[in-house]
């Protein structure tokens, strides 16, 4: 056991590789789903055993083939990394026991397979990203993801899915092409490629005035926030999320942009550090103007959609809008809120897209219209909407209400109180979209979609039931998450001063 | 001369940044979906050389642990990018597919007459 113990880190990639693999031979959509299944259960053991680890014992450092970083290939699992570990292995164990009706439902008998081997290789993707300690590694994962997530976008039932997914394989490959020209510029000035390693050799003093650094790190910055829907970066979002299967966007919605908020994490605390992104460069500033635009823009444009997996989408352009923010206010507080929010906004947005993908799977469309009266028909599915809701709202109770707190505080200490102002601002235009759903589901009369309607079978409904219970207990029991993400900043601010 | 000299010296990486403008440019000024790809294609490969060209010393040889070879090229950007080869083909090949299945759909590979049809896209 002790043997299998050291070989977790490289678990979390080979498992769902391996299992990919498998699914595309099975070719049976039911015994894909049960394989994948299978191992959507067993990655959040392996996540939490390697996050009690890190909790205890700190920092595990795995060499790939035995062979010694900074030459090798080292997967390191931090406090940051388990902590993302976790919640994409959570999400993804939550959403494949309702994957299965639903994507009987809106794929083709022969397509299935496909979509659970897709499904897989992303999550290989997201979870290699996490975990490895390796720039140029990163990128390799950084393709596997986004490869998969494209197909998975693309087997939406409506021809524009075919559209989303060519936009943005179009500006994922540019963000990652962006990404890999930045891991080369940082190659050529310190001759490595393992993160910590890289960091070491960025000599501060000599770094703050380097051409090629500088360069590097705008390269980075921009080709990751493509992939993390960063304000003006975002076209590809909204549509992608719109036309992808209901499973996809709620996978991908709570996973995909966190992970690249976990690169953009690694990228300025880890390898550039305070000094250099923040006290030379202006990288705060710029976070905190595109954050509080993407709050703004994508709410108000929120509140204009009509479909209501787009007003979701924007939502969550919004909510990316708070992350960010949490890092470019760059504090303990601050941090603590963005990354905290990261873990929330998971669990809301998996749960609302869920509920969204329910509603399809019982009436076939989710324009806002055709909703109305549906509250009535599908009380626990709109029940897990509305508590989704609220906590993009930031209810207190709910654990929206938690990550807005920190990041309050956390504009506070900067002694920026009109940021503060805007946080509060912008809660209420999402009290107007998620008003808006919630109106038309629950007071209107059924519409002639509605009518017929009830809730979806248990498989369906628990995994979303579990979130929004989530979603609820993490916003009264604050220490559970916060307390941990409060670490993961001060070891991130406070290790690289 | 001394101008001459610097571009002698950087020749190399002129080449690199005008393939990678180029490239982007393409990406971004075609409405043609295949034009577009050729453009990301070149984008990309130009990232290839960046990688290359400082690896490459002249004269130099593998790495081979033999008395009579003394310069060697470092290998590790040239297995980077041979993974990054690989990605490249990857993407260009799921690219054309998904060109392949818009046309099918649509009809048509021009972006603005497929945004026309569809509206809101």
């Amino acid at each position: 056991m002790s043997k299998l113990a050291e070989h977790l880190p490289i678990l979390q990639v080979v498992v769902p590789l391996l299992a990919a693999l498998l699914c595309a031979l099975l070719r049976r959509g039911s015994l894909a789903w049960a394989l994948a299944l299978a191992v959507s259960w067993i990655m959040p053991v392996i996540a939490i055993l390697l996050l009690q680890r890190v909790l205890d014992g700190g920092v595990i450092s795995y060499r790939l083939g035995g062979w010694a970083p900074p030459w090798g290939i080292e997967y390191r699992v931090d406090l940051l990394s388990a902590f993302v570990l976790v919640l994409v292995t959570v999400v993804g164990a939550a959403i494949m026991p309702f994957a299965r009706r639903s994507v009987a439902h809106e794929i083709e008998g022969d397509k299935q397979a496909w979509f659970y081997t897709m499904y897989l290789l992303c999550l290989t993707g997201l979870l290699g990203i996490t975990v490895t300690g390796d720039a140029f590694n990163i990128f390799v994962f950084l393709e596997i993801s986004s490869l998969s997530t494209y197909v998975l976008i693309a087997m939406g039932k409506d021809r524009r899915a075919l559209l989303a997914a060519y936009q943005y394989l179009i500006v994922g490959t540019i963000g990652a092409t962006f990404y890999v020209i930045g891991v080369g510029l940082l190659y050529l000035v310190t001759g490595s490629l393992n993160i910590v390693d890289i960091a070491a050799r960025l000599a501060p003093a000599a770094a703050e005035t380097s051409r090629p650094v500088f360069a590097a790190l705008a390269f980075l910055t921009v080709g990751v926030s493509l992939k993390l829907a960063l304000f003006p970066l975002h076209v590809w979002l909204p549509g992608a999320y719109a036309h992808a299967p209901s499973v996809a966007t709620a996978f991908l919605a709570g996973t995909a942009t966190k992970v690249a908020v976990y690169v953009l994490l690694r990228l300025i605390f880890s390898i550039f550090g305070v000094a250099i992104a923040f006290d030379t460069l202006p990288v705060s500033e710029v976070l905190l103007t595109l954050s509080v635009a993407a709050m703004f823009i994508a709410s108000i444009l929120a509140v204009f959609e009509t479909d209501v997996k787009r007003v979701l989408a924007y939502s969550s352009l919004g909510q990316i809008g708070y992350i960010t923010l949490g890092i470019g206010l760059a504090n303990v507080p601050g941090l603590t809120g963005g990354i905290v929010h990261l873990f929330n906004h998971a669990l809301m947005k998996t749960a609302l897209f869920m509920s969204l993908g329910a509603i399809v799977y019982r009436i076939g469309t989710i324009k806002l219209a055709d909703l109305a009266g549906i509250g009535r028909q599908m009380p626990l599915t709109m029940a897990v909407f509305v508590v989704g809701g609220l906590a993009l709202v930031g209810v207190p109770g709910t654990a929206g209400f938690v990550s807005k707190w920190y990041l309050a505080v956390g504009a506070f200490d900067r002694g920026w109180w009109p940021l503060v102002f805007l946080i509060l601002v912008t809660s209420l235009i999402a009290v107007v979209y998620v008003g808006r759903v919630v109106e038309v589901a629950w007071f209107r009369e059924p519409s002639s979609f509605a009518a017929g309607a009830k809730d979806p079978p248990l498989s369906m409904l628990l995994p979303m039931l579990a979130l929004a219970a989530a979603t609820i207990y993490f916003g009264i029991d604050t220490e559970a998450s916060a307390a941990i993400a409060r670490r993961v900043a001060e070891g991130l601010i406070g290790g690289l001063k | 001369m001394r101008y001459v000299n610097e571009f002698a010296q950087h020749y190399n990486y002129i080449v690199t940044i005008f393939l990678m403008v180029a490239g982007l440019y393409v990406v971004i000024a075609r409405g043609n979906m295949i034009k577009k790809l050729i453009g990301l294609s070149i984008f990309q490969t130009s990232v290839y050389l960046l990688y290359i060209e400082p690896a490459k010393i002249l004269g130099g040889t593998a790495p081979i642990l033999d008395p009579a070879y003394k310069v060697y090229s470092n290998p590790l950007p040239h297995v980077l990018i041979l993974t990054a080869i690989v990605v490249g083909v990857a993407t260009l090949a799921l690219g054309l597919a998904l060109v392949v299945r818009i046309d099918e759909a649509y009809g048509t590979i021009e972006e603005d007459e497929i945004f026309e049809r569809e509206g809101d896209a």
